[in-house]
């Protein structure tokens, strides 16, 4: 057993600085926000509405698209739940950069500009801003995305260093919300591309010191439509919500499956 | 009617429902029915820690996990529920530990464990070091883990199928005295296809609840949009009782104006609040364990603060969660996402910055409600057999009147796995039953009336109005007035309701009719709680009544059990029958509650 190392203490009384935890009015502003609308039960072809809205210093574009379904046209149609960049269910284009539409403030972009709002690029569009997730779960399910240990199950926990559990601790943070996959230049043009969050998720027990079926995973990687596919154009990185170096664990994969030929 | 025929039916894909799944899906026919995709559930927005008497850094045993639990529900756990949980908590963890999840370790290899509020060592010596964690991501440790391994057991799923109705049956039956009695026994449930509109009819022989909580009918919540109460709604119109409706926890740390969750982890930590004046409060309201108080102590004396005037900001409407004194690299390990969101969202750096927090609507303490196997009750004596549920849509009763932190996760893991289990052992035993004619009658009504609403309230409005009340007058204080006026509040927005119009008419992904389905489960519950919290004339845990501030053991030691009966009339509302149900008592008598 260990000590457990002293937590220190805060004082029982501070002086707290003038105007500490901000405040004041929440400043106002209007937006013009476009979304690209698509319902195949109305029209094949695809248009952009525009709504001229009045909105708040702390509102994301999240809010902006409540507004609009709630105030203005409820047919709208968006996919969102835990609302603060967790559940992953709000990625979509916003002024062509893929982002959670719920980490997004508005005051962060250009609102001098209409905002323009769309659908992640290469997965099939349902509806606005809903595509067809099936083919990036597809994909995730192939590299075997589940800890694989053929050995001797303790009855305790295994033990792991905290060393080795860092080690893989950047892919872990992965919330499948396909930012990554579908800024990706290759998948656009090639939909059979693994793509970044597959391969993250395997590099997410590739490198983890519990399980044994890397090398199956790097087989699996090793294929034409692979980690070769990737271009190292960085669009994944810079996508990630969750600030996952996608681009680095890739080349970490990459790595891995060279030094296995070797 | 398109219908579909499994052993084992499921209703939602968070915590509980996948644990169900995995061990279902192992020993029969099982389909995991969800609204959302299984990784967007709320049980990835969990962050601090899952508590297990591992003792792997300190003294620890499951006897005390149990005191705390029991205590911190302030005595209105089922004390044979808080043992089995508490029991069960260190295989639940190792479970998740060898299904993969990346616990943080120790320095020799073990699962690393911290403090957390309610959690102590001997019956509330000092706190103890009992969560174990994932950083302040534990939750979506825990949903990635269970996704990863239903995933890796070829689990079926169907997701953004929203469940509406459950199918049951009565039948004569007689009791062991002699007296009769409707025995309801389950057919499967009734869904609503998001992508095609379409209804589709699951027949099975067990059906496992685990849709989660209901924190939608508050404004200021931690809570997903997603969490409208529906598991428990269905429950109640088919003639379930709901347990306990009247306890509602308010996490103490909810980011101010936002309500995004900020961990009891940052406590655990070393974290502190602080008033206006600078002080940290807590040691005037719980001089032992101070800002590791159990949630409702903290949640209260932090609303007594700024009653007080001694709020902070330019309203004086909340408090300070100061964790400058921590060393910038110790909360970069620990507490990284929660520090993120305090950037992201309010601007506000927590290395050099006190961060702005007040309470937040958390978590569902009541809910439908079963008994340690998993079983749902038709009434005190009778389980429907057939029908399980886990998780915050259930009421076991292990959170009592309070919830301790953490307990949530260990919850769905126990008893996700109890349910699953028996539902796949029952349906092993047991015949289907015949699915009853026209089975979907009541969600085609459902449905295609709310797409055909042509009225002139808007849902979002009604919503809204629901949402400011149950702020105003249903959160940490309460008092007979407020509930009263905010049982005339919801009686007008029903009516308003049956008015409404819903401006999307198509079949496809229609979540404008969606949001107005959910939203009259919303007003269900919204009644149920606030008439239930205006029966209860005391104040216990998660419910504190101002006109009746003490805990009132004579009257009220009991849980409260809310039926659906047009021939009833309870607080003045109608339909609504209010029983009342033992609490089980094993060990621990009841004592003054102080920390």
């Amino acid at each position: 057993m260990t000590t457990p190392t002293e937590i220190p203490e805060g004082p029982s009384k501070v002086e707290l600085a003038p105007g500490v935890g901000g405040g004041g009015e929440i400043p106002s502003f209007d937006i013009t926000l476009k979304v690209r609308r698509y319902d195949p039960e109305v029209s094949d072809e695809a248009r952009w509405d525009e709504f001229k809205l009045t909105m708040y210093g702390t509102d994301r574009v999240l809010d902006a698209l409540h507004k609009v379904k709630w105030e203005h046209d409820g047919s709208v149609s968006f996919r969102r739940s835990c609302a603060h960049g967790v559940c992953g269910s709000d990625a979509m284009r916003i002024n062509g950069r893929n982002r959670l539409a719920c980490k997004t403030l508005l005051k962060d972009l250009d609102t001098d500009k209409p905002i323009l709002v769309e659908p992640i690029k290469g997965l099939p569009v349902e509806k606005d801003l809903i595509v067809d997730m099936e083919p990036f779960f597809q994909s995730y399910r192939e590299i075997m995305p589940f800890l694989i240990n053929s050995g001797h199950e303790p009855t305790r926990e295994r033990l792991q260093s905290a060393e080795d559990r860092e080690r893989f601790d950047d892919t872990t943070k992965c919330i499948l919300c396909a930012a990554c996959t579908s800024s990706c230049p290759v998948f656009w043009t090639d939909g059979q591309y693994f793509g970044p969050a597959a391969i993250v998720n395997a590099h997410r027990f590739i490198f983890d010191s519990r399980d044994d079926a890397g090398d199956m995973r790097l087989e699996i990687l090793n294929d034409k439509e692979g980690v070769w596919r990737c271009r190292t154009t960085f669009n994944c990185t810079e996508a990630c919500p969750r600030g996952i170096q996608v681009t680095k664990a890739i080349a970490e994969v990459k790595q891995a499956v060279l030094n296995r030929k070797i | 009617m398109q219908v579909h025929k499994y052993d084992v039916v499921i209703v939602g894909a968070g915590g509980a429902g996948m644990r169900a799944a995995i061990e279902s899906g192992q020993r029969a026919r099982t389909a995991v029915l969800t609204k959302l995709y299984p990784t967007r559930s709320h049980t990835g927005a969990a962050q601090g820690g899952m508590c297990a008497a591992l003792a792997n850094v300190e003294e620890d045993n499951w006897e005390w996990h149990t005191f705390d639990t029991v205590k911190g529900g302030d005595y209105l756990v089922d004390q044979d529920a808080a043992e089995v949980m508490a029991k069960e908590a260190i295989d639940a963890v190792l479970d998740l530990e060898k299904m993969g999840l990346p616990f943080n370790r120790t320095p020799e290899g073990k699962i690393d464990q911290r403090r957390f509020g309610g959690h102590t060592r001997d019956h509330g010596k000092s706190p103890v070091r009992r969560a174990c964690y994932a950083a302040d991501r534990t939750g979506h440790m825990i949903l990635q883990t269970l996704y990863q391994n239903c995933v890796k057991h070829n689990v079926e799923f169907y997701n953004e199928y929203y469940v509406l109705d459950l199918l049951l049956v009565e039948e004569d039956a007689t009791r062991a005295d002699g007296t009769p009695y409707k025995q309801k026994r389950v057919a499967g449930v009734v869904s609503y296809d998001l992508a095609s509109g379409e209804i589709h009819v699951f027949q099975a022989k067990s059906v496992v609840f685990a849709s989660g909580g209901v924190g939608k009918v508050f404004k200021t919540t931690s809570n997903a949009h997603t969490l409208t109460g529906d598991g428990m709604g269905i429950a109640f119109r088919r003639g379930l009782p709901l347990e306990d409706m009247e306890f509602f926890q308010f996490h103490p740390t909810g980011l101010a104006g936002l309500g995004i969750l900020l961990s009891e982890a940052a406590r655990g930590e070393g974290a502190i609040l602080r008033n206006s004046e600078g002080e940290r409060f807590m040691e005037r309201y719980a001089p032992t364990i101070k800002d590791l108080a159990p949630r409702d102590i903290v949640a209260r004396s932090m609303a007594n603060e700024v009653r007080e005037g001694r709020g902070c900001g330019p309203n004086k409407d909340y408090v300070l969660l100061d964790l400058t004194h921590l060393e910038p690299a110790h909360i970069d390990a620990k507490l990284p996402d929660i520090t993120e969101f305090a950037r992201t969202y309010l601007g506000v750096e927590p290395y050099t910055e006190p961060v702005p927090v007040f309470p937040t609507a958390h978590y569902a303490m009541g809910g439908i409600p079963t008994n340690i196997k998993a079983e749902v009750l038709q009434d005190n004596d009778t389980v429907v057999p057939g029908l399980y549920a886990a998780g915050e849509v259930a009421c076991v009763s292990v959170h009592g009147s309070n919830r301790l932190g953490t307990n949530s996760l260990l919850d769905i893991n126990v008893f996700g796995k109890r349910a699953g289990i028996a539902a796949a052992e029952y349906a092993k035993s047991a015949d289907f039953v015949e699915v009853p004619e026209s089975a979907d009658r009541f969600t085609i009504d459902l449905v295609e009336g709310v797409r055909a609403a042509n009225g002139t309230e808007r849902v979002a409005q009604l919503r809204k109005e629901l949402q400011d009340t149950m702020d105003a007058n249903v959160q940490v204080f309460r008092t007979e007035e407020t509930l009263n006026e905010t049982l005339n509040v919801i009686a007008s927005l029903r009516e308003r309701y049956k008015n409404i119009s819903v401006q999307d008419k198509g079949r496809r992904f229609n979540l404008d009719l969606l949001e107005a389905v959910e939203l009259g489960f919303l007003l269900d519950m919204a009644q149920v709680m606030t008439v239930a919290a205006l029966h209860r004339q005391e104040s216990r845990g998660g419910h504190f009544r101002e006109d009746f501030p003490d805990r009132d053991d004579v009257n009220f030691m009991k849980h409260s059990m809310a039926y659906k009966d047009e021939t009833a009339e309870t607080e003045h509302v109608a339909g609504i029958r209010l029983e009342t149900k033992p609490v089980v008592f094993t060990r621990y008598e009841p004592m003054v509650r102080k920390y």
